[in-house]
């Protein structure tokens, strides 16, 4: 046998799409930001919230990554916002090259954050950049405390955790959510992360988080 | 189930590699992060079901994990991440930088001899 050490990297056709996204972002001094979760965290129904709050104070425009169909794409538009859905038919994440043809046709000149929903996954998304400046991890009380330890990779990588549904706590409905716990587990893989506990039904605790992205996310 | 289009990506830049030394590859080793989030077995079926028909078909795959690195705060050490008790594995200080994932590397082609 001849063994020879290549050394390669592979997925670079993913990481040269991201770095093109990236780079065009950054000239045209556009945020972006990656929001990976579970399906049924409400990922959604937070973007369309976050989208009314900040209303003539930060211009959201949304990349929708779902398995099939259109549905996200039309909640996002009933809010006015811009939204481009993506149908990845099977795949488990979104790609680069994906989010690329995406942003050409969204009107970029009229926002000042693009918030990708990617598809509803905790492990592969997170192995796939999309040029965006940071991951947003979304977590619902409804999957239960233990899911950064479960899943520690998405959280260490996160700069955000939004840990939705916290009406549920007061209701009384999921009272095995130990809210401490999940913040707690979650500062311990990556300490710098911001953590915002809310219920986009509700309301409570969306003024933390649309601050943040007022302050952090406009260029 | 992303482990078939990070297969194809990988057979691509063996075929290459092999077409290069005008050499069939036999075993392949690879190296990559926590967030790859590959898993070996279906990465291995994968590899297999897209290679079939090319020079890779039968070729085998062995995958190192590397975990996460963090670099201590206080001492400078570097050290493995260990989930469970995330702190400087020299001076136990739980301040530390979290370095980029290791990324998914083609490390090494074993080649079948003329």
């Amino acid at each position: 046998m001849q063994k020879v050490d290549v050394g390669r990297t592979i997925l670079s056709a993913n990481e040269q799409h991201a770095l093109k996204n990236a780079r065009m972002l950054a000239e045209k001094r556009k945020a972006c930001l990656n929001m990976i979760s579970s399906p049924g965290s409400g990922k959604t129904t937070l973007l369309c919230k976050t989208i009314k709050h900040l209303k003539g104070q930060l211009r959201v425009g949304v990349i929708e990554g779902d398995i099939q169909t259109e549905i996200d794409a039309d909640r996002i538009r009933a809010t006015q916002a811009p939204a481009i859905q993506i149908n990845t038919e099977g795949a488990c994440h979104l790609s680069a090259a994906q989010v690329s043809k995406a942003l050409a046709q969204l009107p970029l000149d009229d926002l000042d954050l693009i918030v990708i929903e990617n598809v509803g996954n905790l492990v592969c998304p997170g192995a796939f950049d999309l040029g965006e400046n940071g991951k947003v991890v979304v977590l619902s009380v409804a999957e239960g405390d233990d899911k950064p330890i479960k899943y520690p990779a998405i959280f260490a990588k996160s700069i955000a955790l939004v840990i939705n549904k916290i009406d549920m706590l007061a209701m009384g409905v999921s009272d095995d959510f130990d809210l401490d716990k999940a913040m707690a587990d979650a500062k311990r893989l990556n300490k710098d992360i911001k953590i915002f506990p809310l219920s986009a039904k509700t309301g409570e605790g969306m003024d933390a988080w649309c601050d943040w992205l007022k302050t952090n996310w406009r260029f | 189930m992303h482990e078939t289009v990070v297969a194809q990506n990988m057979i691509d830049v063996v075929l290459e590699e092999a077409e290069k030394h005008q050499k069939k590859p036999v075993r392949i080793k690879v190296s990559c992060g926590q967030l790859n989030a590959l898993n070996d077995e279906v990465f291995g079926f994968a590899f297999e079901a897209v290679g079939k028909g090319t020079l890779c078909e039968g070729v085998q795959v062995d995958i190192e994990h590397k975990p996460f690195q963090g670099k201590c705060k206080n001492c400078d050490q570097m050290f493995a991440l260990d989930f469970e008790d995330p702190r400087c594995t020299a001076c136990q200080s739980d301040s530390y930088e979290l370095l980029p994932d290791a990324p998914l590397i083609l490390e090494q082609i074993e080649f079948l001899e003329e």
